[in-house]
């Protein structure tokens, strides 16, 4: 299994309560309570975190986009991945993802992931997201026209790196008389894709099709090993057998000496992130139009945005991972072989957890567990234990 | 008057749903997005004495939503073609909120089958500096009741809009609104510039206690509409017609009286 350090930068100095307040750390937590001092020294605190993952072993780093909110850091991931691209010497960078319908210009991804392929020679791995409700909130783009303008946004940034340019595109949301972008990707014919996603079948459909790793988003294992087996099986429709490499499940690892003493010390920080940087009111998740009407109504029915989640929870549902050495790998091996996937991207960081802490779960990770998933696949029959 | 059956109408290949009833010159209504597919009392009121048509827009209700539907512009243009096809003249037009925007629109680019123009509550201008509720930031029940003056009176739409018979098309409505309305939020900055092309008598109605798009709003419609008259109407929201029926259906009735007077 390859592992790769997963960061969403949040401003953890937020103040919890005023989060609370407020209804959410997106789109109306006013901004006036980011202290730029602080944010600076997070900036540098967490690219010096992705840094050690590199020296560490971590197989990649990965950042992601997020647009006003103390959640995560990272509105421009560009500038970080280019921050890291010389400081980062053997892992690969990975950008999961940028947000294409909320770009009005697709063509400048199409630039700046194929610096960042040049800039580190190959390492790199493009990500692309739809992004969240709150970001057509945020960014004023239409909701209505987010799954049009991420087809149209993907299928002109792969002619753009994959065609011999000057070329005319002529779209219904983009329109260039030349399409011509200068650096080409270093990769051939252009870097990986990933698709991170929170399970729409739509996209786990289309992701398998065109062959592009499925990133799962923070969810029960259980309902991984049903979305792995979806695109599986949908690989399979398209004619081949997909690696268990195309699969990556993005989670969260804290490990201590114990487990007592690792859901002691994990338990504050969890709790601040699914509890507080996470929330937001549905209407603010799912504005009209994101997603089609029966998706809708089913996250409405499940109420996922209401009711708070106990950090025990996270831990007995699989959506994290809390405890010893040996309760860390027992788990991640039993949940590899019931999902099926070769990668793990892993909060090393979360919620408010801060550097000292993070360091070493970082440290304990990468001695006590990469060694001994390495060369580990995932085992047993999938298909049986998602069902 | 017994609300008549829903029909249909085709135009160019888009299906809308169409209620016709009443006897007199013709008179269409354009709804706004909280109040599509209702035969409200106030059409009752208004088909004494003429011939109501009350369409539910595409994209609305149980009309088809067309791949062609992009912008109140596009509605606007539909609205002229189904104008032609049924071959209506002397039309009174009155729309509200974002059927205001559609009906300003319309009258910018044609009058000839128009022989008035009346905007409720309307949509489609921007007019700096005032404070409006973002309606894409409310649960259902919020808004519903922020439609209101008076909060209470919101029973009926709130009770009517939690029917999960009705769930689909409420989704439907507010995902054509979205389409239609979210940026720039709920107005067209081109349109202000043309408003002065509109040459048939004006009325504009609005609740002195809208909070989509409070009086401010009536004022700046005003001065871009050469001769516009403008009645505000007290203890009001943004739905005249549902909260102050009454004073709504008299001051219609007033401006199309003393225009009659006038010709």
């Amino acid at each position: 299994m390859k592992f790769f350090n997963f960061h969403l930068m949040p401003y953890r100095h937020a103040d919890l309560d005023a989060i609370e307040r407020n209804g959410s750390a997106w789109v109306t937590y006013s901004n006036s309570h980011y202290d730029p001092e602080k944010g600076a020294g997070l900036y540098h605190e967490y690219l010096d975190q992705m840094e050690l993952a590199d020296r560490l072993g971590f197989d990649g780093v990965c950042l992601n986009e997020h647009h006003q909110t103390a959640y995560g850091m990272m509105p421009i991931p560009g500038v970080l991945a280019g921050a890291l691209a010389r400081s980062v010497k053997r892992a690969k960078l990975a950008i999961l993802g940028r947000a294409l319908p909320l770009l009005n210009n697709p063509l400048m991804v199409a630039e700046e992931y194929a610096m960042l392929d040049n800039l580190t020679r190959g390492r790199f791995i493009a990500g692309f997201v739809r992004g969240i409700g709150a970001e057509y909130h945020a960014m004023g783009i239409n909701p209505a026209h987010s799954q049009d303008r991420f087809a149209e946004a993907h299928d002109l940034i792969i002619r753009a790196w994959t065609e011999p340019g000057p070329f005319q595109y002529v779209g219904k949301h983009y329109h260039f008389n030349y399409v011509n972008p200068w650096p080409r990707p270093y990769q051939s014919p252009h870097p990986p894709i990933w698709i991170p996603s929170q399970g729409s079948s739509s996209t786990i459909r289309w992701a398998a099709k065109m062959r592009y790793t499925y990133a799962q988003t923070l969810s029960p294992i259980a309902i991984v090993a049903r979305f792995f087996q979806m695109y599986r099986d949908e690989a399979e429709k398209a004619g081949y057998t997909p690696s268990p490499d195309q699969l990556a499940w993005s989670n969260t690892i804290y490990v201590a000496e114990t487990d007592e003493q690792a859901m002691r010390e994990a338990r504050p920080h969890l709790d601040a992130l699914v509890n507080r940087f996470l929330k937001m009111p549905t209407e603010m998740l799912l504005p009209p139009g994101y997603s089609n009407i029966d998706s809708i109504k089913r996250i409405r029915a499940a109420k996922v945005t209401g009711k708070p989640t106990s950090v025990d929870d996270l831990v007995k549902n699989g959506v994290v991972i809390v405890g010893s050495p040996s309760t860390v790998r027992e788990k991640l091996a039993a949940y590899q072989d019931l999902a099926g996937f070769n990668t793990s991207l892993t909060k090393t960081q979360f919620g408010t957890l801060p550097d000292d802490m993070t360091r070493a779960n970082m440290q304990a990770i990468a001695q006590e567990i990469l060694p001994h998933f390495r060369d580990r696949a995932p085992q047993g029959a999938q298909r049986a234990a998602a069902e | 008057m017994e609300e008549p059956n829903a029909s249909r109408a085709d135009v160019r290949g888009c299906n809308i749903a169409l209620r016709r009833a009443g006897a007199g010159g013709p008179l269409l209504i354009l709804h706004g997005a909280s109040d599509a597919g209702l035969w409200l009392p106030f059409v009752a009121d208004l088909a004494t004495h003429h011939d109501v048509i009350a369409p539910e827009h595409p994209g609305f209700g149980s009309s088809d939503t067309p791949a062609w539907l992009d912008t109140i512009p596009d509605l606007a243009s539909f609205y002229l073609d189904l104008l032609d096809q049924l071959d209506l003249t002397n039309v009174h037009l009155v729309g509200f909120d974002l059927g205001g925007w559609i009906a300003a629109e319309l009258a910018v680019r044609n009058t000839r089958r128009l022989a008035s123009l009346t905007l409720v509550g309307a949509a489609g201008i921007h007019v700096p500096g005032v404070a409006q509720i973002d309606p894409f930031l409310r649960t259902d029940e919020r808004r519903i009741r922020d439609l209101f003056h008076d909060p209470a009176r919101a029973d009926d739409m709130v009770k009517r809009a939690a029917r999960p018979e009705f769930e689909d098309i409420g989704l439907k409505n507010q995902t054509t609104t979205a389409r239609l309305t979210w940026q720039p939020r709920g107005y067209d900055p081109h349109l202000a510039k043309w408003l002065h092309r509109i040459d048939v008598p004006t009325l504009l109605v609005w609740g002195a206690n809208d909070r989509f798009f409070p009086p401010e709003f009536a004022t700046a419609w005003q001065k871009l509409i050469p001769g516009a008259k403008l009645t505000v109407i007290a203890q009001c929201g943004h739905l005249p017609h549902i909260e102050q029926r009454p004073a709504f259906v008299a001051a219609l009735d007033d401006f199309l009286d003393r225009m009659r007077a006038a010709a």
